[in-house]
């Protein structure tokens, strides 16, 4: 009986101690540099890339499955930062930057369906059912992931106004 | 890099202390030699809410209401910010936008006031002996009459008096150089108001504790610098110092260098070293804030370039509107034909705006019209690497080497070498005999710099948002589980109920049976 429960223990204490020290060193780690992707991206899981949120993109960026460029609302900035890690060459040309645009609603064409604001990623778009929905202008981050739910197209896309504040003296045309 | 920075120390070292700026054609005169005229007031005003650095000021009146001259249009919010006052008697006609004394030809939310023709003052209280009041006191009454930097920066003049007496400062530096060409509004001011303007400053002295007021004159003014030291005679705190005309003499670094010797450091405010910097326009306006109760409802503009029929300072209404001024001035020769340029301030670094429909606001120092000879817009041709700029910059940089980098987009090259502490005053441009807007790259690069800041810090906001979303939704998640599981319970439990009420009520009637057997 005695010998029977102390080979049980012993046996039982030295596979945790190998499992304890296999998950030390043969632990799957996540990749640093994608993590450190993750954090540059803008983390509202849009899905406007085509991956499954910011952390599929970033995979994918970082194995070469898809251009750095991949991430629309980030724009140009977001691209020349993650090619600068990466050590990319990246093809602006295709990012077409026309500005920072974010969702609008006509308010007459509203049936407050709630369909759109059940997909914004940043809870951008307060209302009730059968209310009147609207956006809050701060919060929306130009994914465009609401427009297509809209069954009565009263969502779209419009460039966000330039202010005094915003405005950027535009750069002199080269010499 | 550190060869160039050496290279710029050496040169920066060598320069500061003698020959940086630039000396432009000043075109001063006539204009400032013309005695002020003073314009009736027009028949509408446009008030822009922000007419000062900071938040801009929240309406107190609404569309329709009269108000009195001098009565408070809308308050100041936040900590920078400044009031506004109707310039004029008359009615609030709207609340509406006007376009910006600004290159970018965008508006600003403005009230627009219909002046009845009265001109009556509402009801101000005055102060017999201001030097009985405490300094906060001062500063209150400066704040409430909404009284601004009046060289051009705007910067609200009683949060600076504050941050001074908070800072302890010792020195107070009165800018009377007026360094831009073509402008000669607070010549004339020091010319006409001598008196007033060294009460000002005596009440600013007091209001910051500053033991001493320096008072820098370009020497390109000998009439206003024999008047200021006239009415500064008698008060030993308050001295004149003609100092060498030379553009930017009146940017506040070089001043403060020039008339103390002490070199305000790089990423320092002047406060630093003990010192603040005031306009001599701005002690006038301070002297009849603390004095007469009076808020700022006007200032003296220079209206000049080679496009102005009669070049002179006009005293004007704030709100009063580009155009009505230079028609009131004696109007364009032949109608504007030749205008290569419209500019709101000084050549240098006032603002072009699109057209004359623009308001005068608190800052509006001169309304130029310059010919296409004046503006001098050649194409730009490559770098000759001449080295002209470099000399030139009063704060030591390389221009030649922060556009280079600017061109390719490297902004943060370009901070490396010092674009942050760039003034954009336009030296290098000037000097620069491939005619490259040089300026003009800084001034992007600093707007592009800014936006990236923000476009960063809304990253972080919708990282946050999202955050929160994925809580709420997990806290859904759960909440629903949870009440799922209690009905889930309940109805177990209400079940189990009814099946022992049952049990209860089929064993219930056997056992009266039986009972009833047992009769
Ligand atoms: S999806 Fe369209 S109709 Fe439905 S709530 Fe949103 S805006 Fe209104
Ligand atoms: S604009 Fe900037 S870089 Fe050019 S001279 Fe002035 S401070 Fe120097
Ligand atoms: S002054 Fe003009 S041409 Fe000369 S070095 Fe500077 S930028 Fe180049």
């Amino acid at each position: 009986m005695i010998a029977a429960v102390l080979s049980l223990t012993l046996l039982g204490a030295a596979l945790g101690i190998i499992l304890g020290i296999a998950n030390k060193f043969l632990q799957v780690e996540g990749n640093p540099v994608v993590d450190e992707l993750i954090a540059m991206m803008p983390g509202s899981n849009c899905g406007q890339c085509g991956f499954p949120g910011c952390s599929g993109a970033a995979t994918a960026i970082v194995d070469g499955s898809a251009p750095p460029t991949c991430c629309p609302p980030g724009g140009k900035a977001l691209a020349v930062a993650i090619a600068a890690k990466l050590g990319l060459a990246v093809d602006l040309s295709a990012i077409a930057d026309d500005g920072p645009k974010i969702a609008v609603i006509a308010e007459e064409l509203c049936i407050g369906c709630c369909r759109c604001s059940k997909v914004c990623p940043t809870d951008a778009i307060l209302g009730a059912a059968k209310q009147i929905h609207n956006v809050f202008r701060e919060a929306c981050t130009g994914c465009s992931s609401c427009i297509e739910k809209c069954p009565t197209e009263a969502l779209v896309m419009r460039p966000v106004p330039v202010t005094l504040q915003h405005w950027v003296m535009p750069k002199p045309l080269a010499a | 890099m550190g060869f160039m920075n050496r290279f710029k120390h050496f040169l920066g070292d060598q320069l500061l202390g003698n020959n940086w700026g630039v000396h432009p054609d000043d075109h001063k005169r006539p204009a400032a030699d013309a005695p002020v005229r003073v314009m009736p007031v027009p028949a509408r005003l446009y008030l822009p809410l922000q007419q000062h650095l900071g938040g801009a000021a929240r309406p107190t009146v609404l569309v329709g209401q009269k108000v009195s001259k001098g009565e408070l249009l809308a308050e100041a919010t936040g900590m920078v910010s400044a009031p506004l006052h109707a310039p004029t008697s008359g009615t609030v006609v709207a609340v509406t936008e006007v376009t910006a004394p600004h290159p970018s030809g965008l508006s600003l939310p403005a009230i627009i006031l219909e002046a009845d023709g009265a001109d009556e003052w509402c009801e101000l209280t005055a102060c017999a002996d201001p030097f009985a009041l405490t300094p906060a006191d001062i500063g209150r009454r400066v704040a409430a009459a909404g009284v601004v930097g009046l060289g051009g920066a705007a910067f609200p003049s009683a949060v600076k008096l504050g941050g001074a007496l908070r800072a302890e400062v010792t020195t107070l530096v009165i800018n009377g150089g007026e360094c831009e060409p073509y402008l000669s509004c607070d010549d004339r001011l020091m010319r006409d108001a001598a008196a007033g303007i060294v009460d000002g400053i005596r009440l600013m002295l007091h209001a910051t504790g500053a033991r001493v007021a320096l008072v820098g004159i370009e020497d390109n003014k000998p009439e206003a610098i024999a008047a200021m030291q006239a009415a500064a005679a008698e008060f030993a705190a308050v001295q004149v110092r003609p100092v060498p005309a030379r553009y930017p003499m009146g940017s506040e670094k070089q001043l403060i260098q020039v008339l103390t010797g002490i070199e305000v450091p790089a990423d320092g405010r002047p406060a630093d070293i003990g010192v603040i910097v005031h306009n001599v326009a701005t002690a006038l306006a301070v002297r009849a804030a603390v004095r007469e109760g009076k808020p700022l409802i006007s200032r003296l503009v220079t209206v000049n370039g080679n496009c102005v029929a009669a070049p002179g300072n006009v005293e004007v209404r704030i709100g009063t509107l580009a155009e009505e001024v230079i028609a009131f001035a004696g109007g364009l020769k032949g109608d504007g034909l030749g205008l290569a340029r419209r500019i709101m301030g000084g050549p240098m670094m006032g603002m072009q705006i699109p057209h004359w429909r623009v308001p005068v606001v608190k800052g509006s120092s001169g309304i130029l019209a310059l010919d296409a000879a004046e503006v001098a817009a050649a194409e730009p041709d490559p770098c000759i690497r001449c080295g002209s700029c470099v000399k030139a910059c009063p704060m030591g940089l390389l221009p030649l080497e922060m556009s280079a980098r600017i061109r390719n987009e490297a902004y943060g090259e370009a901070i490396d070498y010092g674009l942050k502490d760039c003034i954009a005053c336009g030296c290098c441009a000037y000097v620069c005999p491939s005619k490259i807007p040089l300026v003009q790259y800084f001034v992007h690069a600093k707007g592009e710099l800014a936006a990236q800041d923000r476009a960063k810090l809304r990253g972080e906001a919708t990282k946050k948002l999202a955050l929160q979303r994925q809580e709420r939704l997990d806290r859904e998640a759960r909440e629903k589980a949870e009440a799922a599981a209690k009905r889930k319970a309940e109805r177990e439990a209400a079940a189990a109920a009814k099946a022992a009420a049952e049990a209860a009520a089929s064993a219930a009637p056997a056992a009266a049976a039986t009972v009833g057997e047992g009769v």
